[in-house]
C-alpha cells in the first residue's frame, strides 16, 4: 500500500553521525524533523551487551552490523574506458546501515583537519604556484576556512567527548600535543589514552629522529565525561572489540551514545527506521524539493512531504540520490561539464610493516584509534619545492588490531601461512608484529568520478552508484615518499624485520587488505556553481531548500580520517538554517 | 549503575507534536520522540552449536574435509589439530547458516569475470563450492596419486595442498586456488573464533597465541603489563551465557 505521511518541516535522510547532529540542532530550534533511516533501531545496551559483543566472528569477519551489499552495493572501475563491475562481497567501504550509521562502529580517530586542508588551492598557489600540480588535479578551496570552523569543531567535539591532548590553544604551542594542529580555543574534553609499548618505541623513535609524536584524538572516552548535550559518558576500557563493532561501554563516541538519547526525548523528532529513500522529489521546474520518496521494508512506498530536505547518507548514497534525482548537472568526463560526481576523492595509504624479535606487545589491549602519530609530514606542513607532488601524510603507529582471526595472516615474511610452521610463525609472530599507517591525503581528479551504472541495478531496480577511481600521479609520488618515511621510522624501532608498502604503486581495489573506507566528494561544496553543487552553507545552487551534508561536501581528502570535520560543517550548516534560512528562505549566497 | 543513567532531565519539550497522525507501517518502526518506545531487538541469543550430528555436510564430505583441515592445522607440540578442535563441526554450522548461502552477497547479474582488482565475480556460494570443490579435490588426488586422499601419507598430503595452493594442481569447474583460500580462511576461523561456534576447544588457538579472548576490560593492565608477558586463562563468551 502507497501512503503519504503528513508533511514535516524537515526531513532528513539517513541517521548517522550527520543526520542526528543536524536533527539534535534542528528539533532544538522547534523544527519538527521526520528522519528516515535504511537500517534498523539501534542503541548501547539491547544492542551491544559487553556479554555478547566480544565476538570476532560476528563482528569483524561476517560483519553483521554493516550494510551488506545485497542491500547496495557500488561497481567499480579503474579508468573510464573499463567496465565497472559490482563489489559483490564485504569490502573495504563497510558502511553502517542502522540507526547511527558508520558512527556506530567506526575507528574513532577524531581529527580537525588543518587550515590548508579546508583552502588547499589558494594555499599551493601562494607558496608554489600551478606548476606543483600534476596533470589533471583538482585543486579548489571549499569556501570556508579552519578559522569559520573553529567554534563549530569546538562544539562538535563537546558532543563527542574526544580525548586528546592539545598542541597549539590560542596560537600557543603545548607540550606533548601537536605542534601543527590548527589553534583551538580549548582543550580536548576528555584526556588522552594511555600508551601500548609499539606507540611508545613509536615515539621514542620519531624523537630520535626529530620529529615530533603526539596521541591521535580519539572517540575513546579518556575520562568520566558529560557532554554538551548532558549525556554521561564512560572511560574506555581498551576492550579491542572497537573498529567494526558497537561499543557497550559508552566509551566510543556515537550518535547512539552522545545524540540519540536526548533527540528521542523531543516529540517534534520521528525517526521512520528500516525505509530507503529512493528519490528526491522537487517541483516540475526542479526550483524546489518538495520531500522524499522511501520504500519502507514492506515494500511499500511512502512519501514524506517536508520544506526543507537534508541528505545525510554518507558520500556515495549522497551523490546516488542527487543522480537518482535528476538534481544538478551530472559530472560529464568527456567535456569535464557539470558537478554532481566530480570530485571524489579516496584516501592514500602507505605502510611500514615490522616483527619484532622478543616482545610482549599484547596487541589486543587497543581502540579502533590507538596511535601516536607525527604531522611532520602531513598537508603542508614540510616544504614540497622541487618534489612533484602536494600533501602528505599522518604517520602514526596505529595499535588497533589483536583479534585472531583477523591476525592469523600476520606471520614475518617467509613463514608458512598453514601447517606446522605456520602455528610456530603465528604464536611468535602475534606479539611481535606492528605497523606503521601512513594516512595520506587524496586530491580530486578529473579522472575520478562518480556515476549511476549502466547495467547493474539495486533490490529496488535502481541503477548502482558506479565508482571510477585509480590513484593519480600525485599519490604515487606522496604515497613512496610516506612510505620511506614509515620505513625509517620502524627501522629506528628496532624492528628485526621491516618492509613498505605504497598503495598507489598497484591498481585501486575494493579489497586490498588494510585499505581505507573514506571516501569523500561527488556533491562538493565550494564557491563557483560551475564546479560545485553546493555553496558554502552545503546548499544547494539550484534548489535552495536542500542540503546534502557530510563527507560527500569536501573538495579534498586530508591525511586524516573525516568525521569531526563532517560534524563541524554539520554545526556551521545548521546555524545557517536557523540562523539565516528560516529568516529568509532562499539561497545563501548569491553569485 | 551510573553509567547506565545517561538521560539527565531538564529538556525543553516542543510543541509540535506528529505523534496522533503518524502511519505506522507493520515492518518498519516508526519511533515518536518521548514517547519512550525506541527499543532495538536484541542480537541472537549466545547459542553453541550441536556437534553431534551434522547439518549440511555428508559423512564422507566431513571426512574429506576434516583430513585437509588436520594438514593446514595439524596436531603437534605446540596443541591439538584443527579436527579436534571442532573446526569440521564449525564449518558444517557456517555452511548451513547465511553465510554458507552467501545472504549478503550481491547476487544479481550479468556476471562477468573482470580484472583481479575487482575481486570475485562468480555468484556460488560457500555451501556450493564446497559441494563442488570436494569432488573436484578427491578427483584430483586419485589422478595424482591412483589412491584416495585421506589414505597419503602427510609428506604427500602437504605436497598435494600446496600444488591446490598455488593452482599448479587445477580444478575442472572452479579455481583450486580460490578453493584453498577459503579452506584456509574457513579452518582459522574455525580454531580461533569463539567456541560457542563449535571450533577452537578449550580455547587451543586463543591459547597457542596468548590471547585473552572475551574480555572487555583492560585497564588495570595497560600499563601495569605494557610490555610484558601475560599469563592469564581465556575467557569464551559461553562463560557468560
Ligand atoms: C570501518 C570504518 C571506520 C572508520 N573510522 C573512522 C575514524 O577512525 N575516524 C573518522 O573520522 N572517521 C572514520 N570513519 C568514517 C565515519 O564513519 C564517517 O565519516 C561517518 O560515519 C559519516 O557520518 P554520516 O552521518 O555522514 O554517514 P553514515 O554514518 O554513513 O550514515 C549514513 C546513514 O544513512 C543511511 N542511509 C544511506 N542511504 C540511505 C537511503 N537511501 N535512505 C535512508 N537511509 C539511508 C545509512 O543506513 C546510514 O545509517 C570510518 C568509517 C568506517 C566505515
Ligand atoms: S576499545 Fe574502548 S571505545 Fe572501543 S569498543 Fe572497547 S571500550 Fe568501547
Amino acid at each position: 500500500m502507497n501512503y503519504k505521511r503528513p508533511k514535516a518541516d524537515v526531513v532528513i535522510i539517513g541517521l548517522g553521525w550527520s543526520g542526528s547532529t543536524m536533527a539534535e540542532e534542528l528539533t532544538r530550534a522547534g523544527l519538527n524533523v521526520v528522519a528516515i533511516e535504511r537500517g534498523a533501531w539501534r542503541d548501547t545496551t539491547t544492542s551491544f551487551p559487553t556479554t555478547r559483543n566480544p565476538d570476532e566472528l560476528s563482528g569483524s569477519v561476517r560483519k553483521d552490523i554493516l550494510q551488506a551489499p545485497v542491500t547496495e552495493t557500488y561497481t567499480v572501475r579503474n579508468k573510464a574506458n573499463q567496465t565497472a563491475l559490482p563489489l559483490r562481497k564485504f569490502n573495504n567501504l563497510t558502511l553502517g546501515n542502522n540507526v547511527g550509521g558508520a558512527g556506530t562502529h567506526w575507528a574513532g580517530a577524531s581529527w580537525r583537519w588543518q587550515a590548508f586542508d579546508h583552502q588547499p588551492y589558494t594555499r599551493v598557489m601562494e607558496r608554489y604556484g600551478a606548476k606543483q600540480l600534476v596533470d589533471g588535479l583538482i585543486l579548489q578551496d571549499w569556501g570556508v576556512t579552519y578559522d569559520d570552523l573553529e567554534p563549530f569543531y569546538d562544539r562538535f567535539e563537546k558532543i563527542a567527548g574526544t580525548s586528546g591532548t592539545a598542541g597549539v590553544i590560542n596560537g600557543a604551542k603545548q607540550p606533548g600535543g601537536n605542534p601543527f594542529e590548527g589553534s583551538r580555543t580549548s582543550l580536548y574534553p576528555t584526556p588522552a589514552l594511555e600508551r601500548t609499548r609499539a606507540n611508545l618505541l613509536f615515539s621514542e623513535a620519531a624523537t630520535r629522529l626529530g620529529y615530533h609524536p603526539f596521541p591521535v584524538p580519539s572517540a575513546m572516552i579518556g575520562a568520566p565525561y558529560t557532554n554538551a548535550l548532558g549525556l554521561n559518558l564512560a572511560p574506555c576500557t581498551y576492550c579491542g572489540y572497537c573498529q567494526l563493532y558497537g561499543c557497550g561501554n559508552w566509551s566510543k563516541s556515537s550518535p547512539n551514545i552522545c545524540i540519540l538519547p536526548v533527540l528521542m526525548q523531543r516529540p517534534n523528532f520521528t525517526v521512520v527506521t528500516e525505509s530507503e529513500v529512493i528519490r528526491i522529489n522537487t517541483t516540475p521546474d526542479k526550483k524546489m524539493a518538495t520531500g522524499v520518496t522511501f520504500v519502507d521494508s514492506n515494500g511499500n512506498i511512502g512519501e514524506q512531504p517536508a520544506d526543507i530536505v537534508i541528505t545525510a547518507t554518507f558520500t556515495l548514497d549522497n551523490t546516488r540520490l542527487l543522480l537518482l534525482s535528476g538534481i544538478s548537472m551530472p559530472y560529464d568526463f568527456a567535456s569535464g561539464q557539470g558537478v554532481v560526481g566530480r570530485g571524489f576523492t579516496f584516501q592514500t595509504l602507505s605502510w611500514g610493516f615490522m616483527f619484532f624479535e622478543n616482545e610482549y606487545l599484547n596487541p589486543f589491549m587497543n581502540t579502533g584509534a590507538l596511535a601516536t602519530q607525527i604531522d611532520d609530514f602531513n598537508g603542508d606542513n614540510f616544504d614540497h619545492t622541487g618534489m612533484g607532488f602536494i600533501g602528505g601524510a599522518g604517520i602514526q603507529s596505529l595499535c588497533n588490531q589483536g583479534l585472531p582471526i583477523g591476525m592469523a595472516g600476520l606471520v614475518p615474511e617467509g613463514s608458512p601461512q598453514w601447517g606446522k610452521g605456520w602455528k610456530q610463525a603465528f604464536q611468535k609472530g602475534y606479539q611481535n608484529y606492528a605497523q606503521i599507517q601512513g594516512q595520506g591525503t587524496n586530491f580530486a581528479h578529473r579522472e575520478q568520478f562518480l556515476d549511476l551504472d549502466p547495467t547493474y541495478k539495486d533490490r529496488f531496480g535502481q541503477p548502482l552508484l558506479r565508482i571510477t577511481f585509480d590513484y593519480n600521479e600525485n599519490d604515487r609520488r606522496s604515497g613512496r615518499f610516506v612510505r620511506d618515511k614509515c620505513v625509517e621510522i620502524a627501522r629506528e624501532m628496532g624492528a628485526r624485520q621491516v618492509w613498505g608498502d605504497s598503495f598507489p604503486d598497484r591498481p585501486y581495489s575494493g579489497y586490498r587488505l588494510w585499505d581505507s573506507s573514506h571516501v569523500q566528494g561527488g556533491v562538493v561544496m565550494g564557491e563557483d556553481p560551475k564546479t560545485s553543487v553546493q555553496n558554502r552553507y552545503q546548499q544547494n545552487w539550484d534548489i535552495p531548500n536542500l542540503f546534502v551534508i557530510g563527507a560527500s561536501s569536501f573538495p579534498n581528502n586530508a591525511g586524516y580520517n573525516p568525521t569531526i570535520v563532517v560534524g563541524a560543517t554539520t554545526l556551521w550548516t545548521a546555524k545557517a538554517i536557523r540562523d539565516l534560512y528560516l529568516r529568509n528562505p532562499g539561497p545563501l549566497v548569491r553569485v | 549503575m551510573k553509567r547506565r543513567d545517561i538521560i539527565k532531565g531538564g529538556l525543553m519539550l516542543m510543541a509540535t507534536s506528529t505523534l496522533a497522525s503518524i502511519y505506522k507501517p507493520a515492518c518498519s518502526k516508526t519511533f515518536v520522540g518521548g514517547s519512550g518506545l525506541w527499543k532495538a531487538e536484541p542480537p541472537p541469543p549466545l547459542m553453541v552449536v550441536d556437534s553431534s550430528r551434522l547439518v549440511y555436510l555428508t559423512e564422507a564430505e566431513a571426512k574429506l574435509v576434516g583430513a585437509v583441515f588436520d594438514v593446514l592445522i595439524p596436531h603437534d607440540e605446540l596443541g591439538i589439530g584443527a579436527t579436534e578442535a571442532g573446526c569440521v563441526t564449525f564449518l558444517d554450522h557456517q555452511l548451513a547458516g547465511p553465510y554458507g548461502a552467501a545472504a549478503k552477497d550481491y547476487r544479481l547479474g550479468p556476471v562477468v569475470e573482470g580484472l583481479p582488482q575487482q575481486g570475485p565475480q562468480s555468484i556460488a556460494t560457500p555451501a556450493e563450492l564446497y559441494r563442488t570443490g570436494l569432488v573436484e579435490l578427491r578427483h584430483a588426488a586419485q589422478a595424482k596419486f591412483g589412491k584416495s586422499f585421506l589414505d597419503l601419507s602427510e609428506d604427500q598430503k602437504i605436497d598435494f595442498m600446496k600444488g591446490i595452493e598455488t593452482g599448479d594442481i587445477p580444478f575442472e569447474t572452479l579455481k583450486s586456488n580460490e578453493f584453498f583460500s577459503m579452506l584456509l580462511q574457513n579452518v582459522r576461523e574455525g580454531y580461533l573464533a569463539d567456541p560457542m561456534y563449535g571450533g577452537n576447544r578449550d580455547m587451543t588457538g586463543w591459547k597457542l597465541i596468548g590471547f585473552p579472548g572475551a574480555i572487555y576490560d583492560y585497564r588495570d593492565w595497560m600499563v601495569s603489563q605494557r610490555g610484558k608477558k601475560i599469563d592469564v586463562e581465556p575467557v569464551s563468551l559461553l562463560s557468560r551465557a
